[in-house]
């Protein structure tokens, strides 16, 4: 009787509720997070924040196919302007001739639609070849994708694009207020988080896991290679997609610039700079980008350079970065507590 | 070609017929009809020789670029930078000069340098691992664009032909007739047709060098099998050094040539990359005739579709890569 009782205990206690589980870092930047609107300004909430949150997601929907499936694919600023174009599209923009005005619960679940199939269609064309092929085929396709909205006036309005792309009044909260607009990023950059998480830990993103390490051995054991792939690019979508919402939502608009070269391949230095291994590196290479972005011309202004170098200290920044840290600043990081848990002399693990 | 024949005889019918039909469009005095149906003559006449010289182009910047991915596996995305350096580097040695011709060799001597450069400093540090030195390209691609844009501008460069080259030249194609029954000539900028032909004779230069030379035998070794070869004994970083400096001098020679047809002007790197990617992935990696073919392709594409629905040209583009993805992975001329 006594020994059952202390096992049962045991057994509890090794199986602790899932809500103790969560590290306590996870708290603190939660906590952090929840808290920031009552100490920072509106500029810091709307622009920083809920930029960083946008630019985050997307750079994760292109770790999760990088990081987990191995597909580095330039797509994905292409796929939230997409979802941005069709929100304009079939809801209600300033552009009244083409824009269709259909309620909310229509025109969102239908853009995600679009972006998710034309994503499944240029996935299962990429995943035709393999490795360094992916890089080419996406950028061919995302540039593609920036010349025909440019070019196409009948869809996609041209050069100008759409404006006046709000958000719907829901709960009569004003979305596009910087608080609303705040929790709303967040919530989601929480939401495609926690997914991406949950994925690769799922059989599906196992196995994707397994086809990006050895697609041969995969095959031999009965997974479908191409339709993971393909499965792993639809998924990815839809959290671009998710974000190209929120970002076409937080300038209200939304033009052919949106998926230019130019940010096409911003997606993937954030992504590279934060660190393709883990879904937090791409918020970390987010917030970096923004923080550059929004300061960087006053810091050169001020040592005396043109402020339009941003772009070079970008570029330099990401050579230094794949250079010397391939897996990002979470590389360093990690390098750095890994030399950290060595004894200097014998460099042997110290106990903890 | 007698082999396809016999192997399949209803494509080659068909190729056959196409090929009969172009033939009748480009000599043949077009009946009414045909006029009313698909515009006059004249605009598909220069549709189709703009499509060819700008294949012609395209095939200058495509080939270094399959070159170096065939040895080195190095899709260099700094690429579209080379050639915006070298239409820069002719331009303005041109403008000091005066030579038009002296353009050619600075260009591909300057970017052919650079390209030493990076080779040895850069790429050969990170030898086999693809994806870094993808990301290093776009790295370097990303500085060399700001740079230039600082140094150079934003403004449009246009590097003028010397008075031999510039003019039209009288064609023997007829594009109409007149009442009184004159055959009516086309007229075509000889510059064009001379730049064509300077990379057709490039072009077949290249293939010779590749198919019966020393150098190209190595090269084509190191093709199918770089470690074996250095096993040979072959000095392979030599020629991973000697082709990447090569390849980036075509771009060079390349962006001289654009420089004369079209304009100089930042944001052309962008174009000419993503042109090369299209046709490399149309023509089949590290392929020399699949670049030819594919840059024709994209050319006339271009072209075309500018000419008869602008507002889908690019999908028209976008479709050929689609088509030759879906049926033919790995390029119309690429081995897989």
């Amino acid at each position: 009787m006594a020994v059952e009782d202390t096992r049962l205990t045991a057994t509890r206690r090794t199986e602790a509720r899932w809500i103790e589980r969560i590290p306590l870092a996870y708290w603190v930047l939660g906590l952090a997070l929840l808290m920031m609107p009552a100490f920072a300004n509106d500029f810091v909430l709307y622009q920083i924040f809920g930029w960083t949150f946008i630019l985050g997601m997307i750079a994760l929907s292109l770790m999760f196919l990088a990081g987990y499936g191995g597909m580095v694919s330039l797509l994905q600023m292409s796929l939230a302007a997409l979802a941005g174009y069709m929100v304009a599209i079939f809801g209600t923009s300033a552009i009244e001739t083409i824009s269709m005005g259909w309620p909310w619960y229509v025109s969102i679940p239908l853009a995600l639609l679009v972006t998710v199939l034309f994503a499944t269609i240029c996935g299962w064309l990429a995943v035709r070849t393999e490795g360094i092929y992916t890089i080419m085929i996406t950028l061919a396709i995302a540039s593609a994708f920036f010349y025909f909205t440019r070019q196409n006036y009948v869809v996609f309005n041209g050069f100008s694009g759409f404006n006046g792309v709000l958000p719907p009044d829901l709960f009569g909260v004003d979305w596009r207020g910087p608080k609303a607009f705040y929790y709303l990023t967040l919530f989601w950059a929480t939401v495609s988080y926690l997914a991406v998480r949950y994925v690769s830990k799922a059989p599906f993103g196992l196995a994707l896991q397994g086809v990006r390490d050895n697609p041969r051995r995969m095959a031999a054991l009965g997974y479908n290679v191409t339709a993971h792939r393909v499965a792993a690019y639809a998924f990815a979508a839809l959290i671009a997609g998710v974000a190209g919402i929120l970002l076409t939502w937080q300038s209200a608009q939304v033009s052919p610039g949106t998926a230019g070269i130019g940010p096409v391949v911003d997606i993937l230095v954030i992504a590279v700079i934060g660190g393709l291994r883990r879904p937090i590196g791409p918020f970390i290479g987010a917030l970096i980008y923004v923080l550059l972005k929004t300061f960087a011309v006053d810091v050169l202004i001020s040592l005396g350079l043109a402020g339009e170098r941003f772009q070079l200290l970008i570029g330099i920044g990401f050579l230094v970065i794949v250079f010397w840290s391939p897996d990002g600043i979470l590389g360093l990081w990690d390098r750095w507590k890994e030399n950290r848990g060595r004894d200097p002399l014998t460099g042997e693990r110290r106990e903890r | 070609m007698r082999a396809f024949a016999s192997r399949h005889p209803f494509w080659t019918a068909l190729i056959a017929l196409a090929v009969a039909i172009l033939l009748w469009l480009i000599f043949a005095v077009w009946p009414k009809g045909l006029i009313e149906v698909i515009g006059r003559k004249k605009v598909f006449l220069n549709a189709l020789f703009n499509g060819i010289t700008l294949g012609g182009l395209y095939f200058l910047v495509a080939s270094g670029f399959t070159l170096i991915f065939g040895l080195m596996r190095n899709v260099n995305l700094a690429h579209g930078s080379l050639y915006l350096l070298g239409g820069y580097v002719g331009f303005f040695v041109a403008d000091w000069t005066g030579y038009w011709l002296l353009a050619f060799p600075a260009a591909f001597i300057v970017v052919g340098a650079l390209g030493i450069l990076m080779q040895i400093f850069v790429f050969r540090r990170m030898e086999g691992q693809d994806l870094r030195q993808t990301l290093v390209t776009i790295g370097i691609s990303i500085v060399m664009a700001d740079l230039m844009l600082w140094g150079f501008g934003g403004d449009f460069y246009n590097i003028t032909p010397p008075e031999w080259l510039s003019g039209p030249m009288e064609t023997f194609f007829v594009t109409g007739q007149k009442r009184s029954g004159d055959l009516v000539y086309m007229k075509y900028p000889v510059v064009r047709i001379a730049i064509f032909a300077a990379s057709v004779v490039i072009g077949v230069g290249m293939w010779l060098l590749l198919n019966r030379t020393r150098i190209g035998m190595m090269v084509r070794a190191g093709v199918d099998d770089r470690e074996m070869l250095s096993a040979t004994g072959a000095r392979i970083q030599l020629v991973f050094v000697g082709v990447f400096a090569f390849g980036a001098g075509l771009a060079g020679v390349a962006g001289v040539v654009g420089g004369t047809f079209q304009s100089v002007a930042p944001g052309e790197d962008i174009r000419f990359l993503l042109a090369s990617l299209v046709v490399v992935i149309v023509g089949g990696m590290g392929s020399i005739p699949g670049a030819a073919l594919g840059a024709l392709l994209i050319g006339l594409a271009e072209q075309f579709g500018s000419v008869y629905f602008p507002t889908y040209a690019v999908v028209l583009t976008f479709l050929i890569m689609v088509i030759v993805l879906a049926f033919r992975p790995q390029g119309l001329l690429g081995r897989a």
